[in-house]
């Protein structure tokens, strides 16, 4: 019955989960191996020729400057720069998660609502339809990476900085999905669903929010999970110019100017853990709400 | 047998002339819906379907008037036609004196489609709702008349169940309920116990019959059974396919108080044969 949350549900799912993490963190391990390989054998060999294969295995998982990072060496960084420090410092990843999450927030929050209301547009007015859908469409073939740092600039020129400009590049990307979505979830009622809307003489406005809204609802939350997603996305996109001004993003940027290669995957583990966080808490609310509707689901 | 709750006896508003005199002929002034020379031609992409052609039909205030023919005879889009949901390409129509457009914008009849058409998001008990609230009723009369409604087709502790919660049965006593709610004088039911087993079907033509004989709504009703025309009628329009035509309109024969074992009677199975002909006729024209 409440399969929407059962994905979070323990029962049953721990075994293969764990079994696909030990697998991963296996291989990872390998590929550290193999991908620091020739650096470490380089300064074993300048040491002592006569090295062991318990030398190399512990000189490749534990390199200062690594090409790949074991897997112990992203957590080890990761646990100090989140528990150990205070959440305001500047060297606290959870402070820098705080700004691409709020930046993410924001534009996440009004590029739905502008998804929503396209879509209202385009279902209601067919001139909307025919004219506004290709610029839609257009608008998401241009690469976001081109466009990024044109706004930031832009914006920056006329003093606009931090949040805004990026809350706009996430906005700009997540609307999307949720246009698509929202259109084809306001047209979904059935014929026999607006022919009885129709008998009572419903008003357009009436339609709207008795049968089209109501209608939409399973489509809304599938675009906004995907929204959501890119929305965190379009925030690090428009964290990477920046640098200095920190999130997740700047952080990103930092290590790969200083090799530093664990920060950046402490950087990107981070990410995908406020991603999931993120998605995970729209399908609680889908399931909260379809439970309410009568939802199967 | 073990049942299902099934009709209680509710407090409905009576209308209309008494039992008496119903089977009497009318005045032209009861005239609810006049159909004349109606003819309706698809436009489809390859040739056009002439679904209906040369409909006459005359219908008064509290008759009960069945449409039986083969399937793709028009019936459905006849009754589209008189609810404003198809316009026709020839001829004339009119209900309680007006276009079926303004009959539609008055909100005059109840329209019971093949399927129940309940909306899945909403309970039983709002979707029994649903035409008051766009109506503009307030909330507590609303509830009392969707309360009041399901009491009466038998669906009484069922109000907060979701649709699919329902048998297909259930699913249709809603349906009516909901058409029933907002008491409309003319009731457009479109195969609406098509789907149902015998039992059920026999339970829900008998409750039509009490609602029937106490309101003495209008109604026109697409079935595909014989039995339930006969029993339920006043008259039973007879159609043939390809395209659409009226072949027979027989009066009903039967008395105006009808119970499930009317259809045993002799002058009940006398009509079934008449409709059976009818229909065999309609048949052999194609
Ligand atoms: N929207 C439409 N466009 C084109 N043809 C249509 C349309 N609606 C109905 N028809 C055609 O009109 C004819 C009558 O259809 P209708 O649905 O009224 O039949 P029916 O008597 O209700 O049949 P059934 O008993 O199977 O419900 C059919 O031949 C059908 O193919
Ligand atoms: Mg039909």
């Amino acid at each position: 019955m409440n399969a929407g949350l059962g994905i979070l549900s323990p029962k049953g799912r721990v075994l293969p989960i764990l079994t696909i993490v030990a697998i991963i963190v296996l291989l990872w391990y390998a590929f550290a191996v193999l991908l620091n390989y020739n650096r470490v054998s380089e300064q074993l060999a300048g040491v002592n020729p006569e090295y062991s294969i318990g030398d190399l295995l512990r000189g490749t998982w534990s390199m200062e400057r690594p090409v790949l990072p074991a897997p112990d060496q992203i957590a080890v960084d990761l646990w100090n720069s989140t528990a150990e420090l205070r959440v305001t410092s500047k060297r606290s990843l959870l402070y820098h998660a705080y700004i691409t999450a709020s930046a993410t927030l924001v534009g996440f929050a009004f590029g739905s609502l502008l998804g929503i209301l396209l879509a209202a547009g385009i279902v209601h007015v067919r001139t909307l339809d025919r004219s506004l859908m290709p610029w839609i469409i257009a608008s998401q073939t241009i690469p976001i990476l081109a466009i990024a740092p044109m706004i930031i600039v832009i914006l920056a020129s006329v003093g606009v900085t931090g949040l805004v400009p990026k809350a706009i590049i996430s906005m700009y990307l997540c609307f999307f999905p949720v246009t698509i979505g929202m259109v084809k979830g306001l047209r979904s009622p059935d014929p026999q669903q607006m022919d009885l809307m129709r008998t009572y003489n419903a008003s357009q406005w009436q339609i709207f929010w008795m049968l089209r809204v109501p209608a939409s609802i399973p489509f809304l939350f599938a675009s906004l999970k995907v929204a959501v997603a890119i929305s965190l996305v379009g925030a690090i996109v428009g964290e990477l110019p920046t640098g200095a001004e920190g999130g997740l993003g700047s952080r990103m940027l930092a290590g790969s100017y200083y090799g530093q290669m664990v920060q950046i995957w402490s950087a990107l583990v981070l990410a995908a853990i406020l991603g999931m966080a993120m998605v995970y808490s729209i399908a609680g609310i889908e399931w909260a709400t379809l439970r309410r509707t009568g939802g199967r689901a | 047998m073990p049942s299902e709750p099934t009709a209680k006896v509710v407090d409905l508003p009576v209308r209309g002339r008494g039992a008496g005199d119903s089977s009497g002929r009318a005045a032209a002034s009861d005239v609810i819906i006049d159909i004349r020379n109606l003819g309706l031609t698809f436009q489809t992409a390859d040739a056009p379907v002439v679904a209906l052609s040369n409909i006459n039909l005359t219908i008064r205030a509290g008759e009960f008037v069945s449409l039986i023919g083969p399937s793709g005879c028009g019936k459905t889009t006849l009754m589209r036609i008189v609810a404003d949901l198809e316009q026709p390409t020839e001829g004339a129509v009119s209900v309680n004196g007006v276009s079926p457009r303004e009959a539609r914008l008055k909100r005059a009849y109840g329209y019971i489609f093949q399927a129940a058409a309940l909306y899945p998001w909403r309970n039983v008990q709002r979707n029994v709702e649903l035409p008051h609230e766009i109506m503009g009723v307030p909330k507590e009369e609303r509830e009392a008349k969707a309360k009041r409604y399901l009491e009466l087709v038998g669906l009484k502790d069922f109000e907060k169940k979701f649709p699919w919660q329902l048998s297909g049965g259930m699913q249709q006593r809603v349906s009516l309920a909901r058409a029933l709610s907002f008491d409309p004088q003319l009731l457009l039911m479109d195969e609406p116990f098509g789907a149902l087993d015998e039992i059920t079907r026999d339970r829900m033509n008998e409750e039509l019959l009490q609602i029937w004989e106490k309101t003495r709504k209008t109604v026109i009703f697409v079935t595909h059974s014989i039995d339930e025309a006969v029993l339920l009628s006043t008259r039973i329009v007879v159609m043939s396919a390809r395209p659409g035509r009226i072949i027979d309109v027989i009066e009903s024969t039967l008395p105006p108080k009808r119970t499930l074992e009317t259809r045993e009677m002799p002058a009940a199975i006398e009509l079934a044969h008449r409709v059976r002909q009818g229909l065999k006729a309609g048949h052999s024209y194609d």
